[in-house]
């Protein structure tokens, strides 16, 4: 294809999404000429390319369009939302014929004829007798007399029509709103050179009625006779601007610009991109190589360049990943057209806010979530936010809300989509699935809400009494959920009857480098993904025989009172182990604990190496049979490990069922055993043998450090943790001032004889051990019933398992230490 | 109508077997292999070629054909295919040959069986009968052994 058609396509496409977006905008905002300009600029400019390209049919469409903006800009007609709907069939009109330009090169048969009469029509039937210029549109005052003023200025000096001409310039970025024209137009053409301009901040001002063209004209003088000061800063100084308003101007101008900022970016082949993503991910692999070779070496030129070699790879991986990443807002921004147009046809009225659009995640993700995510906006209007009528009656605003937002939370992507509609009716779904046969009536009983929500995820269940043209045919929620789970994402839904609907998506910022832990089984080496990793436990001695149970010829451990249940990794992979004999007889067993879809298990490997950073490539269309592996990596040593899939795992060891109905039943029986389970908690003694608890999420580990471990640094009690220095946060100081008073002035007395009890826990990136008492139990409970905190450094007290429990808040315990560190030579004066 | 036909050439069991040279990406010496637990037999395992992983696939057991002796290590011929690169174990890599369209036979009815899928016809070159291979088809074979795959 003609390059140049090429680019007018790609140009065009990518106009029409904002078109899409700008056009929904305008319709709660109809006032704004901003968008009005903006939104004539695209079509004007694909009808004239078209013209140029020979594109007859698609120029016609665009040309009625066009009349019908120019009536609106110049406030001719006023914006109805027959006439949105118009301009946006026009836009998915031209898309198709821009589709079929691609396809063929030709812009197709089709003619639209009743598109452009309608288009025509509503030119006509818009325009009413008393149509005037809306207030916002009315020339400034006097801006006549001033222009006439101005033009006197200009013929005393020459060299201002050039200022006037670099000022023109920018107006071909930034069309002059219609009253300027209106207004200024009418001196003749000279005029013209010296009228303020749009782009330019005099412009901006005179616009906005902060100052006369008049003396703005006398400021560009004063710049052009050799004043250095900018022309803002020459409107201040003599007094015509007030700061403030010059900078709320500054400020406009820079948003207009950011707008034309085409200049700073060149478009890139996205297959350019993959090409080296590739290429990077082989140098991060050749430099796992060396890093290891030169790890042998001692010559210190080699070792310190590998060094150098190290940081700047990372650094390039980093940087390629970026040109990879686009801001969320490239969906998002579909959002409101999607959502007008469902409100629309069901007669609902909704109103859209959406937070994070720059949040930016890699191309593939957000094409793979972009139709997830679709559905659930769609399903969200459709089925979610009530009637106008319904809606007043249970005492909301008839405006249904709807909320997008996007953030980034500890390396991955979150995406909560919330609604203020019915919610869910989990009485509704529980008939459902009863009449379904999904559950038995006893499990019906015995299924907590939160359960009960999930099977919207099932296939085939669908709960809208009516089916409309968009959702409700059964399928949805469980290709949503197929479909985040195939990029390692995870979707939660709560709903509250009557309130509302959230739905939270979680999904990683990239596929293509993560990290893995390597273990190695029968003699080769396996990368499992770090993500799904819960924890590695580690059996030694006598405790190989002890701790690994059976039930019924199925071997479990008990991991904190809780059985689970083991997989021997060479089993699954149907391998033989070199040394022969059953895993019981070995020295040691490692287990690396696992969680699919909940449920969690271990898995039996012969030994856990490192953790390092991999390439996933995927394995080819001929194995991807094999649901056990996720794919394949080239290791340090340039052969090749196989990543286990810990999902497929799970099903193929008949942890998790294949099939998804039976998935449903197994779900369910886990369920019975398992409470209402939310959230994993730590239960620990904190001073006084008070009940505390941590979320389990804020852990890394826990240890127990022999107190002649701990070293005096400063004032601080530290260990030495896996090469690093790990701080001690000593609950009982920080906590309890009189008790710390006490032993302080004892000499910094250990609190009890026996080894340290430590919660190794991760704080915005920094590694610190919580000294405890005592560590009581895991439990998971919905710790719903909250008070507030009755003392600092607790974020509040929940009940957790029937007993009242300190919920610690790390952060403020972390601040609260620094600030007893500062000065606890004061706290020992007070106590003694 | 004499249409010359560049073939690369290699032998399995001691049978010459060719495949059309703008098939082939390259010919490698032996490489280390990864194996692929629950894979198909033929697919003996994965293959660093510098930096890009591909599939080996084991020609003698497609071919059913005996196996590869111990001691003798494979080569590789590289092929392209739809999906990505695959590599073809053979015992030893030969020259490349000029061939006509006028030596080419269809396979004789009595070869029967898979095989028949893979085997093209033969060339009659003076003192062989070179195999030609229908790589795409070669290829083929893992994918459909695909069911039994999720079930083991």
């Amino acid at each position: 294809m003609d390059d140049l058609i090429k680019e007018f396509l790609v140009e065009s496409i990518e106009n029409l999404d904002r078109l899409d977006s700008e056009l929904v905008k305008l319709e709660s905002d109809p006032s704004s000429q901003e968008l009005l300009s903006s939104i004539f600029r695209t079509i004007h400019t694909i009808k004239g390319s078209c013209g140029f390209l020979g594109f007859g049919k698609l120029e016609k469409v665009a040309h009625a369009g066009e009349s019908l903006l120019s009536l609106l800009r110049d406030g001719k007609i006023p914006l109805t939302a027959d006439l949105t709907s118009g301009l946006l069939s026009m836009v998915d009109a031209i898309r198709t014929i821009l589709s079929a330009i691609q396809a063929t090169g030709q812009d197709g048969k089709e003619e639209y004829p009743e598109l452009v009469e309608t288009l025509n029509r509503l030119q006509q039937s818009g325009r009413k007798p008393e149509s005037k210029i809306l207030p916002e549109q009315k020339p400034p005052d006097s801006s006549k007399k001033r222009a006439a003023t101005a033009r006197k200025e200009d013929d005393k000096s020459a060299k201002l029509g050039q200022v006037s001409e670099a000022q023109g310039k920018a107006e071909e970025m930034f069309s002059a709103p219609q009253e300027s024209k209106d207004s200024l137009g009418a001196q003749g053409t000279d005029d013209s050179r010296v009228r303020p301009v749009s782009g330019k901040i005099g412009g901006l001002l005179v616009e906005r009625g902060l100052v006369n063209a008049e003396v703005l004209a006398r400021a560009l003088k004063e710049q052009l006779e050799g004043d250095p000061r900018r022309v803002g800063e020459i409107l201040v100084s003599i007094g015509s601007v007030a700061q403030e308003d010059l900078r709320a101007a500054l400020r406009v101008q820079d948003a207009s610009r950011t707008n034309s900022a085409a200049a700073d970016t060149i478009r890139v082949d996205v297959q350019l991109l993959d090409k080296l993503m590739n290429l990077v991910g082989e140098l991060v692999l050749t430099r796992n190589q060396i890093t290891q070779f030169s790890a042998r070496q001692t010559d210190p030129i080699l070792v310190s360049s590998t060094q150098q070699l190290n940081l700047l790879t990372s650094e390039l991986q980093g940087e390629v990943m970026k040109t990879r990443m686009q801001p969320i807002s490239n969906v998002f921004d579909k959002f409101p057209r999607v959502v007008r147009d469902v409100a629309m046809s069901c007669g609902k009225q909704v109103q859209m806010e959406m937070e994070g659009k720059e949040t930016e995640l890699d191309k593939s993700l957000l094409e793979a979530i972009k139709d997830p995510l679709t559905h659930i906006v769609r399903n969200s209007v459709d089925h979610g936010i009530e009637m106008p009528d319904k809606r007043v009656a249970r005492g909301k605003r008839p405006e249904g809300h709807l909320k997008l937002r996007a953030c980034h939370e500890g390396g991955q992507v979150v995406i909560e989509i919330t609604d203020d509609g019915a919610g869910i009716d989990t009485a509704r779904i529980k008939n459902k699935a009863l009449e379904r046969g999904l559950i038995t009536p006893q499990q019906a009983t015995q299924m907590s809400d939160r359960e009960l929500l999930n099977l919207i995820f099932l296939p085939g269940f669908s709960t809208a009494e009516k089916v409309t043209n968009l959702s409700g045919r059964g399928v949805g929620m469980d290709v949503v959920k197929t479909n985040i789970d195939k990029v390692n994402g995870s979707v939660d839904l709560q709903s509250t009857l009557g309130k509302g609907t959230a739905i939270k998506i979680k999904i990683p910022l990239t596929l293509a480098i993560v990290r893995a832990v390597i273990v190695q089984t029968a003699g080769r080496r396996f990368a499992i993904p770090q993500v799904s990793i819960q924890e590695l436990v580690r059996l030694d001695g006598d405790r190989v025989r002890t701790d690994i149970e059976q039930v019924h010829g199925v071997p479990v451990y008990r991991l904190r009172g809780r059985l689970l249940p083991l997989v021997h990794l060479h089993e699954e992979l149907k391998l033989k182990r070199e040394a022969g004999g059953s895993v019981e007889q070995d020295a040691s067993v490692n287990i690396v604990v696992l969680e699919a879809d909940d449920h969690p298990f271990g898995l039996v490997v012969d030994e856990i190496k490192d953790s390092e950073e991999i390439v996933v490539k995927p394995l080819g269309k001929r194995l991807k049979g094999i649901k056990v592996f996720a794919g394949a990596t080239i290791m340090g040593d340039g052969k090749v490990a196989l990543i286990l899939d810990v999902v497929g795992l799970a099903q193929s060891a008949r942890i998790l069922s294949g099939a998804r109905d039976r998935a449903l039943t197994e779900k369910v029986d886990e369920s019975l055993e398992k409470e209402a389970a939310k959230q994993s908690f730590l239960l620990f003694a904190g001073p006084d043998d008070s009940r505390m608890a941590l979320p389990l999420a804020t852990l890394a580990r826990l240890e127990e450090f022999p107190i002649s471990q701990v070293e005096e640094s400063g004032n601080e009690w530290v260990v030495q943790y896996r090469g690093q220095i790990l701080p001690l946060i000593r609950l009982d100081r920080v906590l309890e001032e009189r008790r710390l008073r006490v032993r302080i002035a004892q000499g910094m007395a250990e609190p009890n004889a026996g080894p340290l009890q430590v919660l190794v826990c991760n704080d915005e990136g920094h590694t610190l051990g919580l000294v405890v008492e005592r560590i009581l139990d895991i439990v998971e409970d919905r710790a719903n019933v909250k008070s507030p905190a009755s003392r600092a450094g607790v974020q509040y007290a929940v009940v957790i398992n029937d007993r009242v429990t300190e919920l610690l808040d790390i952060s403020a315990i972390k601040r609260m230490s620094k600030e007893i560190r500062s000065a606890p030579i004061e706290h020992v004066e007070v106590s003694t | 109508m004499a249409q010359p036909h560049q073939f690369c050439t290699f032998y399995l069991d001691k049978l010459m077997f060719g495949v059309e040279l703008q098939k082939v990406q390259e010919v490698m010496r032996h490489l280390e292999l990864t194996e692929i637990p629950l894979a198909p037999d033929v697919v003996s395992g994965l293959m660093n070629l510098r930096g890009q992983i591909i599939t080996a696939i084991d020609l003698r057991h497609r071919l059913e054909l005996p196996a590869r002796p111990d001691g003798i290590l494979p080569m590789n011929v590289v092929i392209r295919s739809a999906d990505g690169a695959v590599s073809f174990l053979v015992d030893e890599i030969g020259d490349v040959v000029e061939v006509d369209d006028e030596s080419f036979e269809s396979p004789p009815e009595t070869l029967q069986g898979k095989v028949r899928q893979v085997i093209l016809g033969v060339h009659k070159l003076e003192k062989h009968l070179m195999h030609v291979l229908d790589t795409d088809k070669a290829c083929e074979i893992a994918e459909r052994n695909e069911p039994a795959l999720v079930e083991g």
